[in-house]
């Protein structure tokens, strides 16, 4: 169901808030009677209940069931479950949560905290907003599981600054869950105690990256720290600390339910994959149905677009596609029977990142769209190291001339040259490489449009798609 | 002069902040091991009084926090949505990422200046509506997005500009 801005305007002024009406537009279901915790532990239970879930809901829907399993456990018990599960980090790269926890420096006595990263704000990628605008209970069910399996005392929630009513049903949440002994001092009577706090950012892309993030939480610029130490060593306030996603978090509750054999033979429901569980995998652009669907790993693009997002819209056609927001590299119509998980994407030439497509039609230019990406990666660099700062803007001024009409002869190898100086190694985070990847594969793809403009605009003719040559003579 | 670099200089917090805003700033002191953890929240709460954050204020910010003005200031002027001088009544923050542009955002952001009479940055001569790009709202399937004040709105035509304005006064 697609609201336009009248009917948002007149549901507003019945006094609700526009983002909660538009939830009605996701699509998300899939087969609402086949779902369960079994086959789509995300969402299943927003399948059974369309509003907000409030705790007696959730609880009626096996809310904080697994977290009493848990707590009848030793924590080791909890973090080799999810070790053996393999959950990969839903935040873009991947990396095994259970691994990451085990990283955890060993008790001293002192602080160990656990960190929901929910500054989403890759372009692109909008899941962990739906999951913590209707689900708040299932993330800091999550949380606490996940805390106690790391020894970790107190806890925050850091959300971007624009998600407010997120933060806002997350804050009626925890406190809900204060009064009712699941969050705070010996939670359900036990010797677990958990304290919980939601932190709130005020618009920084960077915000993402974890050691910037532990800054930011810090009360600090939100510049990225040197690792190692790593977070589990010494994070937030110097102390072991653990930064996990808000859809990572959400698959706890599930698998300490089921197992992690359950986990790992999830995706067999579509064929054999490597990477285990369910996605909330979504497709925006101009297709007919944009949303998102939680699906097991094994879909290919092509299914997800078509078959999920209903296609390109009447007289589109589809040029290429980003597999999961702004800093992964674009892929074209070749890759569409691609599976979406990470070692496929991977293998051809991109990274799957959130999992959430975006699709580019025929009707793009690809050097305004390049463009579009590079000023957004410009404006949030934290300006923190030198090749990242001073080399966006270069980035921006060379594709703002060739867009505008005034590029030469040379500039798009100087884009090349970029693409190196500012890759993996020789800037302080990931962020500048991570804008290096659409502009990478932007001119590897599509590398006649860049040449087409220069050409005009230095007044040489193109004769085909191997201008490059016809350009190199002075 | 003496510099002093370690501390903000010593004010009255309570000739500059509210009563409200002190006791709210204490209690967002509390969620952390060190009251600097507090800087962003505290600088949002006295934000909220004006729409922005005046030297003095971020002084007097310093002096609770107990934490080098420079600092604070630091943390108030990375920030996107910290305003450092005087914005409108209502903000309004167009998404200009990938995703919106592939589905309107510049027709939708020359409608906006249009209807505005501003460019981004600045603020309507009668004081109503402050224009600012932000990087993605997180409504991908709904874009072209738009965030006012608290609202999120999406997908936004250009012709549905002026209809959406008049909601804010």
């Amino acid at each position: 169901m697609r609201l336009t801005v009248s009917e948002q305007i007149a549901l507003r002024s019945q006094g609700k808030a526009p983002s909660q009406l538009n939830n009605q537009r996701i699509a998300i279901y899939g087969d609402k009677a086949t779902a369960t915790s079994e086959t789509k532990p995300l969402t299943w239970r927003l399948a059974h209940h369309d509003a907000v879930l409030d705790l007696a809901t959730y609880e009626s829907l096996r809310g904080f069931e697994a977290l009493k399993m848990a707590l009848k456990q030793p924590p080791e018990a909890t973090l080799t479950t999810i070790k053996e599960a393999v959950v990969k980090g839903r935040g873009g790269a991947g990396f095994p949560a259970g691994i990451k926890w085990s990283l955890m420096a060993p008790p001293d006595g002192g602080p160990r905290y656990l960190v929901c990263n929910a500054d989403e704000m890759e372009p692109g990628t909008f899941k962990d907003r739906l999951l913590m605008e209707r689900l708040p209970f299932q993330l800091i069910e999550g949380m606490l599981i996940s805390a106690y399996a790391i020894g970790a005392n107190a806890g925050y929630i850091f959300i971007r600054g624009e998600y407010i009513l997120a933060a806002e049903r997350l804050n009626a949440a925890i406190e809900e869950l204060r009064a009712n002994n699941l969050v705070g001092d010996n939670i359900l009577g036990t010797d677990f105690s958990f304290d919980l706090h939601v932190h709130t950012g005020a618009g920084r892309y960077i915000c993402g990256e974890e050691t910037a993030l532990i800054n930011c939480l810090e009360g600090r610029r939100a510049n990225p720290r040197t690792k190692p130490p790593f977070p589990q060593v010494a994070g937030a306030w110097g102390r072991p600390t653990v930064v996990n996603n808000v859809e990572t978090l959400h698959n706890v509750s599930a698998i300490i339910l089921h197992g992690s054999k359950w986990y790992q033979d999830l995706p067999k429901a579509k064929g054999v994959v490597e990477t285990p569980g369910t996605k909330l995998f979504g497709c925006s652009g101009l297709v007919n149905d944009p949303g998102l669907w939680e699906l097991p790993f094994g879909y290919t693009a092509r299914e997800i677009i078509e078959d999920f997002a209903g296609g390109m819209q009447e007289g589109r056609t589809l040029k290429a596609w980003l597999p999961g927001g702004a800093s992964t590299d674009f892929l074209t119509a070749e890759h569409l029977d691609t599976v979406v998980d990470f070692d496929t994407i991977q293998k051809a030439g991109s990274r799957m990142g959130t999992g959430l497509i975006m699709v580019v039609d025929e009707e793009q230019d690809m050097v305004p769209l390049v463009r579009n990406l590079e000023i957004f990666f410009q404006r949030e660099s934290c300006g923190f190291c030198t090749p990242c700062r001073d080399g966006l803007p270069w980035g921006v001024k060379l594709l703002t001339a060739i867009n505008d009409g005034e590029g030469q002869v040379g500039d798009v190898e100087k884009l090349e040259g970029l693409t190196r100086d500012l890759w993996i190694g020789k800037t302080f985070c990931a962020h500048a490489p991570g804008a290096m990847e659409p502009l990478m594969s932007a001119i590897k793809y599509f590398r006649p449009e860049f040449d087409q403009k220069i050409a005009q605009a230095v007044g040489v003719e193109v004769i085909d798609a191997a201008a490059n040559q016809q350009l190199d003579v002075k | 002069m003496k510099i002093v670099t370690d501390k903000a200089p010593k004010v009255d917090v309570a000739s500059i902040l509210t009563a409200e805003e002190i006791a709210a700033i204490h209690e967002f002191m509390h969620h952390y091991p060190h009251a600097r953890a507090a800087s962003l929240d505290s600088l949002k709460i006295v934000q909220k009084r004006n729409g922005w954050v005046d030297d003095a204020q971020v002084n007097a910010i310093a002096n609770m926090l107990d934490i080098p003005v420079t600092d604070l200031d630091g943390v108030a002027t990375f920030f996107n949505r910290i305003y450092r001088q005087p914005v409108g009544r209502h903000v309004i923050l167009i998404c200009d990422s990938v995703a919106c542009y592939l589905t309107g955002y510049e027709a939708l952001s020359t409608a906006l200046r249009t209807e505005l009479g501003i460019e981004y940055g600045q603020t309507t001569a009668d004081g109503r509506f402050t224009l600012l790009p932000i990087c993605c709202l997180g409504n991908c399937d709904k874009g072209p997005a738009v965030l006012i004040d608290e609202d999120t709105y999406g997908p936004v035509q250009p012709d549905e500009v002026t209809q959406l304005l008049e909601l804010y006064a």
